[in-house]
């Protein structure tokens, strides 16, 4: 189905391009400015439920690979591009598209969308050939969550991570096998006297969709959770953990969501080049009152990047170090996680 | 805080092929950056033709020969604390690698500011890059070093054939190339030897096929790396990257492969310890993920100049601060001026360059392309979709596009179509295009052939089916090929209508163009930065100014005939209008320039220099008055059109650009002046030719009307060569007597009440070699006061006739004590920046003031007299240009030139201008004549089978001796093709060497005539 159609924002402010597939959906719309990773990102759970706009024009130049999917389906619920490329090869992103269901915007000005949102700030925006209002979200990371445990093993066991999952992406699964940890993913409100049970050597607290007070009501177990065991937060792990130790989290202007973020270790002044993918920040004025301490900054926006906890094993980090889309270079958080676990050191604050 | 930094810049010389205005752009970007942070700067650089040389760049500047020794001095007399060598290109780096083999950095305690020599020797000494790789575990495809022919045998007994030969320490791969059998490995590989300065060569198994990908990497001394921008070229391994058509950033390349290679480029300049830009090249297997390493280049290169203009990130700028020991994460970016330069960009466009190539000029040349580098220059585009930036480049670059290919390919056989395919030229994309067209080939079979990514052969298809459907009656379509980069010309060519049809129903449809800025980061942060590509999708982001203002046109892609001297005039127009008070809107397409950069003129337009894409702009900008006088004959030629859109042309008049190209009208303006010139008429037809031949009797010279470079002229001198010629001529043609007199050249600045005439410059070579390839002295030594002062007049006298205010130049020829007018070029020429250098005076300032008819006072009414002489050197590359004859004739072959100083009237540096040279005039002396050249030199007689790897120079001027001459300087002798060059080269060889000295002290020498 191809047709006329229009992505409809909050605010009133409409574009217009052609919409293929039949589905009017709603999301919060969201740009990612990385050119090259659109299958990553689109099958990144922490996407779940947002209309993604690209900023690069041609998106689908090489095709798509199974391998390269961070979970099993498209998690977006819609794609707003300026031009969906034809490669002329078999493994068309159109075609995957379509298959999932998932509506294509084409033919719009994302320039000046990304140009709206970065001044007006990220919001809601229904996709649709007709008109239609917009409605909140919730409870997205229990749509995306697993319902049941799944272990991931690996040949030569080194340790073992149970990871919250609040919608992970494959990648940090596989860079922690990668590292010999087995690893047991558990439903994002499993208790800890469950997790005693699977004797974990530490807890990965994974991305996932949305705002963080949608869990609200786990924080205090979070809290118990990370005190417990050493712990890795990544993106919505490092908003909870944070929360549960003292600090706000508010929503960002507009978010980060590209692979191009600087970030720099305090302790070092070493640069990291990271992939993002947030809407929601933690409050910096709220760290100075916590129990936990600031690790990592952004450079461009000196927002906060990472937090560390003084006496515990606790590190947590807002950017993506699993990478998949984007730069490799901050895998090393994993290297220093499993390091610190199988040294058994509160190590890994830093070095 | 930090004593003060004396710091020598070390430049890339004269333009060659593999080394143009790229070091232009970044070695100026430098000497500021160096100057801002307060170091005092002092410039080598022999090519007076750059922006760098300019005072205005650094504090001393030395237009000198690029050797050892003139590089010595320098530091003698200078005493520099730093060198910075690694925006010099190749050249810069081997001169710094000279300087500490020779212990002069240790004697004189210099230090170098950046990437070590000893990292520099990793990337370019084949062996120790190659150790260096294997310690870092980074796949290099099976190869060996060799220093002998013996050694080639033993690697072709294990890896075979076909092999690639890779010479150490050269540029743009001289000398090196694929060979498909052992023969063809055995001539390269000698021929690699032979021009590695260092005798050696890489020979490595061929990897052709795969894909071929660059990453542009900025590193400080802290570890922060990022990777600016990567690029792909459509053409995979196989054709060197500078001749191929690349797009910025990867497009066929999935992020899994592009991190692999990203965290790659990272480990390898963190283990080498590069501080600054470095270039890496990659070749990715067609379809595993499997990669090579192919090239690792430690310093700022021609693709970091397309980096910088493809994304807006200033890579040369940034390496300078890092060499300077900044950190990357305390610069801002400049283009932002909110985010950090510890970021890396990404774009919301797709950048195309496209290779130029000098084949044309040459017909018989070899247009293969391998891995020997043969383009001259580069365009550069920018577009929504694949399509319309190859589109934008391709004619930017001068592509004809008839209208999708060239004319000629529509008569071609398809079997001529596919040669230019298998056999990789210059052409093999619009022949590709020409074959999709007439169905003569598939996706599938073209894939096969070229192995060229189906992505690239779909943007290919895709242009074909648009030039199908394409409907003017449907908005639809028509909005469709605008977005794939359809100019209203070619749209009126598919439809069959006249051009205003067109442009009338896109007006309807109110379909327009769009311009929006380039700002490094796809609209994420606001930017201010006032550099601006055109589209056909989105809000255009330009909001013409109130002030009153002037659009600059560039020059294009360097070309032989237009080179880096255009560069030169636009800055220095857009310098002094800025000066007077105008807002200044340039638009070139040239990557490499300083005139690309964005912080030159108040606007920046990277768009293609043909009429419909300028008028956008002038549209955009509101923008009424154009300055076509500095950007050479492609901003000439579209003086007419632009005037008869009710463009006002500054200082000029498209009657007068007419009055001096059209050649009656040329001779009928001299005749009213009474100023002597040769008998020569244009003639439309073989029948008038004929009678004309009779009148004038030969020798004669022909050459088609508004020509650049010589391009199609011909000396005749007998009836054979008409014979000879007559098939292929296209009419109207002009024909000249040929008078075998003495060239003289001015250039005048006129602003209609005065007419200056700076200086006299005189042409060693007889009259019948292109003035862009003779050496010139300027001012004359042989010529008496009397006849300068002739010169001058008549200069005057045409000055005071010609409507037109500027810069112009006049060429004379002098036989028998008259002084004949051979023609009147009503732009800035190709001589102006040497003769401003030579004078120290502001000859551009002074032009643009009286173009925009200001009375310029400062003008002055008599030429200078110099206690020096100055000469300028044409310098070829004719050594990578296969099949072109290395003897000089009316086309011009050289692609730069160098400028030298003496006192004595004569200058040994002429032949001596860099280390090659220098090298070879040391160690040979042999001298071999070619027929009917005994007269010139006592030397061997040439025989066919001479060689030539012992010769210093080779006389020659038979048309019969091509295959030796081409020999000769294959193995390194100087060929000299004409009488009074050889004489003159004769007479130098018991002359010293001049002392260097700096730039404003020959200038401060002159006085003037009263």
């Amino acid at each position: 189905m191809k047709g006329t159609g229009a992505l409809t924002l909050a605010d009133g402010h409409v574009y217009p391009g052609e919409l293929i597939g039949s589905s009017s959906v709603q999301g919060e719309v969201v740009f990612f400015t990385g050119m090259t990773g659109y299958q990553e990102v689109l099958t990144d759970p922490s996407y779940r439920g947002q209309i993604i706009v690209f900023t690069y024009p041609l998106i689908g130049q090489y095709g798509i690979s199974e391998q390269d999917s961070e979970s099993r389906q498209i998690q977006v619920s819609g794609v707003v591009v300026q031009t969906l490329a034809n490669n002329g090869l078999r493994s068309d992103l159109a075609d995957w598209l379509a298959a999932s269901d998932i509506p294509v915007l084409t033919q719009v000005d994302t320039r000046a969308l990304v140009h709206h949102l970065r001044n007006q700030g990220d919001q809601i925006g229904i996709l649709t050939c007709g008109t239609s209002s917009v409605q909140e979200q919730s409870n997205l990371i229990a749509t995306v969550s697993i319902k049941q445990p799944e272990v991931y093993p690996t040949d030569y066991e080194a340790g073992h991570i149970v990871c919250l999952d609040y919608g992970v992406k494959k990648s940090m699964i596989e860079a922690l096998q990668e590292r010999q940890m087995k690893v047991t993913v558990v439903p994002f409100d499993t208790p800890k006297t469950v997790i005693d049970e699977l004797k974990p050597d530490g807890l990965l607290f994974s991305n996932g969709p949305g705002d963080p007070s949608q869990l609200d009501h786990l924080i205090p177990e979070i809290n118990k959770l990370a005190l417990a065991y050493p712990t890795l937060g990544i993106c919505m792990g490092h908003q909870l953990i944070a929360k549960a130790f003292g600090c706000r989290i508010e929503k960002q202007h507009h978010g980060h969501r590209g692979a191009n973020h600087p970030v720099r270790q305090l302790k070092t002044g070493r640069v990291f080049m990271t992939s993002q993918n947030h809407g929601y920040v933690v409050q910096a004025d709220s760290v100075q009152n916590s129990e936990l301490n600031v690790a990592y900054e952004h450079i461009n926006d000196g927002s906060i990047e990472g937090l560390l906890h003084p006496t515990h094993p606790i590190l947590t980090v807002q950017f993506h170090p699993e990478a998949h889309p984007g730069p490799l270079e901050a895998m090393v958080i994993f290297d220093q996680f499993v390091a610190g676990i199988l040294k058994q050191e509160v190590a890994y604050a830093g070095s | 805080m930090q004593e003060v930094k004396k710091v020598l810049v070390i430049g890339s010389g004269p333009i060659v092929i593999g080394q143009a205005a790229e070091f232009d752009y970044s070695g100026t970007q430098a000497c500021q950056t160096l100057r801002e942070a307060g170091c005092e700067v002092m410039l080598m650089n022999s090519n007076p033709a750059t922006i760098m040389t300019d005072p205005s760049t650094a504090d001393h500047i030395y237009i000198e020969a690029m050797t050892l020794e003139k590089a010595t001095a320098i530091i003698k007399r200078e005493r520099p604390t730093h060198l910075l060598a690694t925006v010099g290109g190749q050249t810069a780096l081997n001169l710094a690698l000279s300087l500490e083999e020779a212990g002069v950095l240790d004697q004189y305690q210099v230090k170098l500011l950046g990437t070590s020599l000893e990292t520099i020797r990793d990337g370019e000494d084949r062996e120790r890059f190659k150790q260096r790789m294997l310690e870092l575990d980074q796949p290099l495809p099976i190869s060996q070093t060799i220093e002998t022919l013996e050694e080639l045998e033993g690697f072709m007994e294990k890896a075979g054939v076909p092999l690639v030969v890779r010479p150490a320490f050269t540029l743009g791969g001289t000398g090196g190339g694929i060979a498909q059998t052992k023969e063809e490995a055995r001539k390269l590989a000698a021929n690699g030897l032979q021009a590695s300065p260092i005798s050696q060569c890489l020979v490595e198994a061929s990897i052709a096929g795969y894909k071929e990908v660059e990453y542009e990497v900025m590193r400080d001394a802290f570890d922060t790396t990022i990777i600016v921008c990567n690029m792909e070229n459509i053409d995979p391994v196989g054709v060197h990257t500078g001749d191929s058509v690349v797009f910025a950033p990867i497009q066929s390349i999935s992020d899994k492969m592009n991190q692999i290679l990203r965290t790659a480029s990272r480990e390898i300049v963190s283990a080498l310890g590069v501080v600054g830009g470095c270039n890496i090249q990659f070749a990715i297997h067609p379809t595993e993920q499997t990669y090579y390493v192919i090239e690792v280049n430690p310093r700022v290169s021609r693709s970091s100049a397309l980096a910088s203009k493809a994304t807006g990130y200033p890579i040369a700028k940034l390496a300078t601060r890092l060499a300077l020991g900044e950190r990357l994460d305390d610069c801002i970016n400049p283009v932002t001026k909110e985010t950090m330069a510890s970021f890396e960009p990404v774009l919301d466009y797709v950048t195309a360059k496209v290779p130029c190539f000098p084949f044309d000029l040459f017909p018989g040349s070899d247009r293969s392309l391998g891995t020997q580098m043969k383009a001259t220059g580069e365009s550069m585009a920018m577009g929504k979709t694949l399509e319309e930036a190859l589109q934008k480049a391709w004619r930017g670059a001068g592509i004809e596009q008839a209208p999708l290919y060239p004319n000629w390919m529509k008569q071609a056989d398809t079997e001529v179509l596919w040669q230019e395919v298998n056999q990789i030229t210059d052409r093999r994309l619009l022949a590709m295009l020409a074959l999709l067209d007439r169905k003569a080939a598939t996706h599938e079979e073209l894939a096969e052939k070229t192995q060229i990514q189906s992505l690239f052969l779909t943007t290919l298809e895709t242009l074909i089916l648009m030039q199908e459907s394409l409907d003017l009656e449907s908005k639809e379509s028509l909005q469709q090929a605008k977005g794939f980069g359809f100019t209203d010309q070619q749209i009126a060519q598919i439809t069959d209508v006249p051009l205003e049809v067109v442009q009338q129903q896109r007006n309807t449809f109110l379909i327009q163009p769009s311009f929006q800025m380039i700002d490094t980061c796809g609209a994420e942060f606001s930017s201010l930065t006032p550099y601006f590509y055109g589209s056909w999708s989105g809000r255009t982001e330009v909001t013409p100014s109130s002030r009153k203002k002037v659009a600059v046109l560039g020059a294009g892609p360097i070309r032989i005939g237009q080179g880096i001297e255009f560069d030169y005039c636009s800055v220095h127009a857009v310098r002094a209008l800025q000066k007077a008070g105008y807002e200044t809107i340039m638009i070139n397409n040239n990557p490499e320039t300083v005139s690309t950069d964005f912080e030159v003129a108040d606007r920046l337009y990277v768009e293609p220099l043909t009429i419909e894409d300028v008028v956008h702009v002038l549209e955009a900008e509101q923008c009424r008055q154009v300055l076509v006088q500095f950007g050479g004959q492609t901003a000439i030629t579209l003086a007419a059109e632009l005037e008869e859109l009710g463009y006002q042309l500054l200082g000029t008049t498209a009657d007068t650009i007419d009055e001096m190209e059209d050649r009656d009208r040329f001779y009928q303006f001299l005749d009213r002046l009474q100023i002597d010139r040769i008998l020569g008429q244009e003639v439309s037809n073989e029948e008038e030719l004929t009678a004309i031949v009779k009148e004038l009797g030969y020798p004669l010279m022909i050459r088609p009307s508004y020509v650049i470079g010589g391009k199609g002229m011909h000396r005749l001198t007998t009836a054979t060569d008409l014979e000879k010629l007559l098939p292929e001529m296209v009419f109207p043609i002009l024909v000249d007597a040929y008078i075998e007199g003495h060239e003289f050249e001015v250039d005048c600045i006129s602003d209609k009440t005065t007419t200056y005439v700076p200086v006299i410059m005189e042409q060693i070579e007889a009259a019948g070699v292109h003035s862009g390839d003779s050496t010139m002295i300027l001012p004359p030594v042989s010529a008496l006061a009397s006849l300068q002062d002739e010169i001058e007049q008549i200069a005057q006298t045409i000055g005071q006739h010609l409507d037109y205010q500027g810069a112009f130049n006049i060429q004379f020829v002098v036989k028998d004590q008259t002084v004949y007018v051979l023609e009147i070029n009503p732009r800035a020429s190709r001589t102006l920046p040497i003769v401003s250098k030579v004078t120290g005076q502001p000859l551009l300032e002074w032009a643009v003031q009286a173009a925009i008819g200001m009375k310029v006072e400062a003008l002055p009414a008599n030429r200078l007299t110099l206690p020096f002489h100055a000469v300028k050197t044409p310098v070829f590359s004719t050594l990578k240009l296969r099949g072109v004859d290395p003897m000089t004739g009316p086309v011009m072959r050289s692609t730069g030139e160098t400028l030298q100083w003496t006192e004595a009237g004569l200058a040994k540096e002429r032949f001596v201008f860099d280390q090659t040279t220098k090298t070879a005039m040391a160690k040979r002396t042999l001298r071999i004549c070619g027929a009917g050249t005994d007269a010139w030199s006592e030397g061997a007689a040439v025989q066919p089978d001479t060689e030539f790897d012992t010769c210093l120079v080779f006389f020659s001027k038979s048309e019969s001796e091509r295959e030796q001459r081409e020999k000769a300087l294959a193995q390194g002798a100087i060929v000299i093709t004409e009488e009074h060059l050889a004489q003159y080269f004769e007479s130098v060889q018991t002359i010293p060497m001049c002392t260097v000295k700096p730039l404003s002290e020959w200038t401060t020498q002159k006085e003037r005539i009263q």
